[in-house]
Formats: C-alpha cells, structure tokens, sequence
C-alpha cells in the first residue's frame, strides 16, 4: 500500500504539490488525472524517492521512504516497476538486453532461467520476436509496450505508469490500457497511472484521484467521478473551457 | 548596490557548484573501488574513448612534431644549435604539449559525445529509470568512463608523443637535413625517465578533469535539446580551461 501523507513540495516560487493526501490500496488500479503540468509527474516521483517533499511523508508498505538512506530506499524500490513517459529504453540495449537487465544485474538468475522470462514478458506485451530490436527501431506504442515488459519482469508488487498513452492514437492508446489490465489481473499489481486521458482510462481503474492546485480534489470510483458535482471534475471531463480550471486565454 | 547583489549571486552559485561538483567526483571515486565492478562497461568506454579520438590524435600528433620541428631549427639555428632538434622536440612533447594538445583533443572529440549521450540519458528518463531499478547510475555511467580516461588518456599521450617526434623526425631529418644519428642520440642523452613520468602524470590528471567535468556536466544537464547542447559547450570549455590551469599548477610542481 502507498500512503502519501499531507505532501509539500515547491521549486523555487513554484508550490507544486500542496498538501498532498493519497491512499493507494494493494492490486488496485488507481488513476491520478490532472491538468498539464500540474504536479502528477512530480507526485510518481516521489513514490520512486527521486525527489524528497519539504514536508510530509510518503509511505510504502508502512515504511516512510523519506527518512531512508539510499541502499534502504533501494531495497523499497526493488518492490516498484515503471513505465516512464517515453518508455526510457536505454538506447544502447537490445529490447531484449532492456527487458532483461534488471534480472541479470539484480538477481543470480541462470541465463535460461532470464531468457525464459523474458520471452514470457515479451509475449504478455505483444512483442513476441521484437527481442533483437534497438530502441530507435520501434514506434511509440512498441516503446511503451517495451517498457511495460520492463516494468513486469521483477514481478513488483507496485507499477507506477507516467502516462502511458501520451502520444498514441486512439486505437494504440485503447490497447495499452487493456494491457495495463491484463497484465494487473495477471500479476496483481498495486497500479498507479498517471494520466489525462478520460473517460478512457476510467474503463481500468478501479479508482481515480484529480490533483488540482496542488491537492487531491477528489477521489473515489470512476463512477463517482463521473457522476461528480464538483465543478472541477466536471470541466476537466467534459473538456470545457468554461470553469474553475485556468485554460490558455 | 546592485552590481554588488549580482555579484554575490555570481559568487554564491559559483561556489554551490564547485561544492556539488567536488561531491560528485568523491562519490564517484568511492564507487570505483566499491564492487560490483562493470568490466563489460569499462571496455566499452574505454573502446568509445580511445577508438573515437585516435585519428584525431595521430593527425595533430604528427602536424605538431612537424610543426615543432620548423620553429625550433630557426631559433635553434639563430645560436648553431640546430642539433638540438630532436632533444627540443622530444622534452617539449613529452614534458608540455603531448598530455596538454591530446587532452585538449580528446575532449573535443570524445569529452563532448560523452557529455551529449550521458545529457541525452538524463533527459529521456534513462538515468531515473536506472535509479528506480535500485542500481546506482554513478556505479553504470560515471565509473566506467573515468577508469577508462585514467587508462586511455597515458595511452593516447604516448602515441601522440611518438606521433610527434617521428612527424619531427620527418621535417627535420628529410627536410631540413639534420643527420638522422643526431636526431636521435641527442635525444637519449637530454631525456630522462624523470621527463617521461612528468608527462605520464599530466596525461593521468587531465583524464580524471575531463572525465569528470563531461560526465558531470551531462549527469546534471538542463531541460530538453538545448540544454544538452548547453553542457556539452560548457563541459568542452571547462575542461580545456582547466587542463591549461591545471597544467601551470603541475609545471611550477616539477620545474
């Protein structure tokens, strides 16, 4: 379970997260949507401890990561797989060598044992036969998918996606988020998306949260929020330009 | 009153960067001699290190003997010392202009890329995506391009410097007809091992400079495609400057 307890955190002027205050229960997918550039990608960073709050704490399985030094925060983040924005294959690496690195600089796994896995996750993503593809020779959805496999390949218990879709077309994004889904019913992960993609993120998660001006504004089922009176929630589906949400005019 | 203001914020920030930079280099040491050791990465570092900049080097090597040779014999001749070529030559590659020019050249070959690829990295998430891992980026990206400098930078200094005599050898020998037994006599007589391990040293700090500066400068580099390109300019002037300064410092050392 991760427990994100009255979060601050500012760059410089900036105050980006203000008083955080999440609850994300174990083999749940739990979606945070927001605004561009209102802190979502900020908040999964904390969750991984690549950036500390200047006040309150993040919990992950009862433990605060903000008071750990680094080979304990390591030892957390063994629990965590995740899916970055552009995939963050590393350019050098074969989608192979990407998928398997983690097992073969983590674990004391036989090379068959690792080649086994990951064929596995390769085929749980749909890239069965891609293995000896470079980063540069895949599209964007093949990237994410890679790097979903990446992501699954230690078995956390906790999956953090930053925005998954971002830059697919409709059709790839629809298939990504039923990836997320049947690789969650698979391996039963604690699931964390960000994303701003609704209503069709809402059809995998079992919960959502909107971050707005720093807060959770709201949080509960897609259902709930769907059905939400909040006027933020109700501009930020609907898309209006119209309400509490600063648009570009 | 504000020219002080900005002066102190100058002054301030200099010294922040300085501090954060003199961190990196003690964590980076540190990790070298803590294991795991990536030998697969280090030969592949040191393959980009040597194997990008050795063209470079044997071109500059031999037009800087050559060069060398030309200026020399008409002072050396002002005072009918032109059989002194081969040991001036010699002394002031071997001492001075090897480890300095190869440096200067291994940076703006290989320091430059190095910094770009660590930024490019940075910027696409890679490095988080390594630190998520739970594996120490410093251990991955950092150590094995500084082991590599410390072994490539003596390396590439030795074949410059062998570079540069032989190009001396050419000019001064075929061209301007000093006797090829002179050349090289002298040379053994003037030389010593003294010499040899000022320029060895030299070659090995200016490795530790450049690796350091170009690793650092791409590991903390700014926001998309313009700031890498923002590093790797400023790690390329940084580091030429401070091999020059850091050059006087090791020549009034062993003058």
């Amino acid at each position: 379970m991760i427990e994100l307890i009255d979060v601050y955190k500012s760059f410089g002027e900036q105050k980006v997260l203000n008083g955080v205050n999440l609850t994300i229960p174990d083999k749940k997918v739990v979606t945070i949507m927001g605004k561009s550039g209102c802190g979502k990608s900020v908040l999964i960073k904390h969750i991984i401890g690549l950036l500390t709050p200047d006040k309150g704490s993040v919990l992950i399985d009862g433990v605060d990561i903000t008071t750990l030094d680094i080979t304990e925060l390591d030892r957390i983040r063994e629990k965590l797989g995740v899916l970055f924005q552009g995939g963050a294959l590393f350019d050098s690496l074969t989608v192979y060598g990407n998928v398997a690195f983690q097992l073969r600089e983590k674990t004391k796994l036989g090379r068959k044992e690792i080649r086994d896995r990951v064929i596995r996750a390769l085929e749980d993503v749909g890239l069965k036969g891609m293995g000896k593809k470079y980063p540069a020779e895949l599209s964007g959805g093949m990237k994410k998918r890679a790097g979903l496999a990446r992501a699954l390949i230690a078995e956390p218990s906790i999956v953090l996606f930053d925005e998954p879709t971002t830059g697919l077309d409709p059709i790839i994004s629809r298939s990504i988020h039923r990836l997320i889904r049947a690789t969650h019913e698979k391996y039963q992960y604690a699931a964390v998306i960000i994303s701003h993609e609704v209503p069709g993120i809402f059809e995998i998660s079992d919960k959502v949260a909107m971050l707005y001006n720093g807060m959770i504004e709201e949080y509960g089922t897609p259902e709930e929020i769907v059905n939400s009176s909040n006027p933020v929630i109700k501009q930020f589906i609907t898309g209006s330009l119209e309400g509490p949400i600063e648009s570009l005019s | 009153m504000k020219i002080l203001q900005l002066l102190g914020s100058w002054g301030l920030s200099t010294v922040q960067e300085m501090g954060h930079m003199t961190i990196f280099l003690v964590n980076s040491l540190y990790t070298t001699f803590k294991p795991p050791f990536k030998i697969r990465l280090l030969l592949r570092q040191i393959r980009f290190l040597g194997n990008k900049s050795l063209l470079v080097i044997l071109l500059t090597g031999a037009f800087t003997g050559m060069v060398l040779a030309l200026q020399l014999f008409y002072i050396l001749r002002k005072f009918g010392s032109e059989a002194l070529l081969g040991p001036g030559i010699a002394l002031s590659l071997i001492r001075e202009l090897g480890p300095v020019l190869c440096a200067l050249m291994i940076t703006g070959r290989a320091g430059s890329a190095l910094t770009a690829e660590i930024g490019m990295m940075r910027i696409s998430e890679q490095i988080d995506a390594l630190t998520a891992m739970a594996l120490n980026p410093i251990r991955y990206l950092i150590v094995p391009n500084i082991v590599a400098a410390i072994i490539v930078f003596p390396l590439l200094t030795s074949i410059y410097n062998v570079i540069g005599i032989y190009g001396g050898y050419r000019v001064g020998v075929k061209l301007l007809g000093i006797s090829s037994g002179t050349y090289f006599s002298l040379m053994k007589n003037y030389l010593d091992m003294k010499d040899v391990m000022i320029g060895f040293y030299k070659s090995l700090s200016f490795g530790i400079i450049v690796s350091w500066i170009c690793c650092y400068k791409g590991f903390y580099t700014g926001y998309g495609a313009e700031g890498v390109s923002k590093s790797t300019t400023e790690a390329v002037v940084m580091s030429s400057i401070l091999i020059l300064v850091w050059d006087y410092f090791l020549g009034t050392f062993f003058v």
